[in-house]
């Protein structure tokens, strides 16, 4: 018997495809996602959006919060550390979290590097913006990738970018001949084994989905149909008017996303999304898909 | 290759992988999403994912009683998630099982996810041939009733069970590019 080996942690990736998993700051909002069929929640004390408003360096978050969210809800609890700071990884395994966040949602705690994940027995999912960044951070033990796109905005265009970024360059890979890869892989900046298995395979070896930015079934329906392969939901739900309808029409927009029919039917009766604000007027210095190489 | 259609149930999870798998054991796999897609399928595979998700979504387009009356009559898979729904127990309104194998499962039992494991099999229809079992967040089979009977073993306990119409393991074959268990499932769709 073995635990922590990169199978079983791509393993719990893999049974949350097709899923969404909703950011969550305590006991009540954990409880409403797992009724509205979230697969996982993310327990934080801030969601993006109000991180971006409050300001400050924003950290790991109580254990204590964490425990409790995990006590009251049977699916997995996932939570953030920040990008670089193994010694917050350390302790989130420790009380059994079951999946680790490394995002540039929190202040980063190193500029240089990022955590050294295959030595930890939990699973990471880490952000990226295109497939160098996707490559190198599976190199690094990442089980899961996602889009970074721009926390806590609402506004969908940076996911669309980074996923597009992605999708596209894997299918560049796949046209290269055996000569062509250690460029490519010198270009991408990415470790020369994972690019040679993304040229032969077309596809991420880790499961990939997409975050930053989602805030309607529409939107979750356009991540999926660009090729993610479930989403993440962090400021869009408990920041617009109608939280438990809106987390169940997401659920039931991932299910069915190439199902028009579903899609308009869940959109009906919904209230007003976030507000939200535009990811491309963001200063250079506000955007937080920039954390983090 | 048979001309076998089996569905696998695509409301969340790992559904795609099981579809994989189905194709590696030579029949057709066919994603589950509405309830009139059951009419033309052989077999059904309830696959590993969230089994509160998965409550939750039926009776939007496809329902508990649509399955439960396939179920009654046509064989059933379930794997990890699936294995739960299939078998009996759990008192907890979250997760709606079907009580259709009389196998009571301990949802999570194992711990959290830095407990989920691999383990080698060995498989009471193949025996000799280790299966590579991967077990994520896994129930475990408590009690199982006497028209049960048990294919594999994971330390003493129950991993792998049948009965006559149902096939159920607490891991994920889908996860091993070892199509032997999906096969035996087909095997079990052609003897019924």
């Amino acid at each position: 018997m073995k635990k922590g080996t990169f199978e079983v942690k791509v393993g719990l990736a893999e049974m949350l495809k097709g899923g969404v998993i909703m950011d969550v700051t305590n006991v009540d909002q954990a409880k409403i996602a797992e009724d509205a069929g979230a697969s996982s929640v993310m327990a934080l004390e801030r969601i993006p959006a109000d991180i971006r408003a409050h300001g400050g360096i924003s950290r790991m978050s109580n254990p204590e919060m964490i425990l409790k969210i995990k006590e009251a809800v049977s699916i997995p609890v996932m939570a953030k550390c920040r990008i670089g700071h193994f010694a917050e990884a350390q302790i989130l395994q420790e009380i059994g979290v079951d999946f680790i966040d490394e995002s540039e949602v929190l202040t980063p705690a190193d500029e240089e590097n990022h955590i050294w994940k295959q030595d930890f027995n939990v699973p990471f999912v880490c952000g990226c913006r295109n497939l160098g960044e996707a490559l190198r951070r599976i190199g690094e033990g990442a089980a899961m990738i996602r889009t970074k796109g721009e926390p806590g905005t609402g506004d969908i265009v940076e996911a669309v970018r980074h996923m597009r970024s992605v999708t596209a360059e894997i299918r560049r890979l796949t046209t290269l001949d055996k000569t062509e890869l250690m460029a490519a892989a010198k270009i991408l900046g990415a470790p020369f084994a994972i690019v040679e298995w993304v040229a032969q395979n077309g596809k991420l070896p880790v499961p990939n989905f997409a975050a930053g930015g989602i805030a309607t079934p529409a939107d979750a329906s356009l991540m999926m149909q660009l090729g993610a392969e479930a989403v993440f939901v962090g400021s869009g739900i408990f920041k617009s008017d109608d939280p438990r309808p809106r987390a169940e029409a997401i659920v039931k927009a991932i299910t069915h996303y190439l199902d028009p029919a579903v899609l308009a039917e869940v959109s009906k009766g919904l209230k007003d999304a976030m507000v939200g604000i535009s990811a491309v007027a963001l200063d250079e210095n506000e955007k937080m898909a920039k954390r983090g190489w | 290759m048979s001309d076998l259609n089996i569905g696998v149930l695509g409301i969340q999870g790992a559904y795609e992988k099981h579809a994989l798998s189905v194709s590696l054991a030579g029949a057709k796999a066919e994603i589950i999403k509405y309830r009139e897609q059951l009419t033309h399928i052989d077999g059904l595979i309830l696959p590993g994912g969230e089994s509160t998700t998965m409550t939750k979504m039926m009776g939007f387009r496809i329902g508990y009683e649509d399955i439960l009356a396939f179920a009654k009559k046509r064989p059933v898979f379930g794997t990890c998630a699936g294995l739960i729904l299939l078998g009996k127990g759990i008192e907890d309104n979250r997760v709606h099982q079907f009580e259709l194998m009389d196998v009571s499962v301990t949802r999570n039992a194992y711990g959290s996810q830095k407990d989920s494991f691999v383990d080698n099999l060995n498989l009471e229809f193949d025996p000799g041939n280790p299966f590579h079992a991967v077990f994520i967040r896994a129930p475990r089979i408590e009690n199982i009733g006497k028209d049960i009977r048990v294919l594999a073993r994971c330390e003493d306990m129950p991993v792998l069970v049948e009965s006559d119409l149902y096939l159920g393991a607490s891991f994920h074959p889908e996860l091993t590019p070892d199509p032997r268990i999906h096969k035996y499932f087909i095997q079990k769709i052609m003897e019924v």
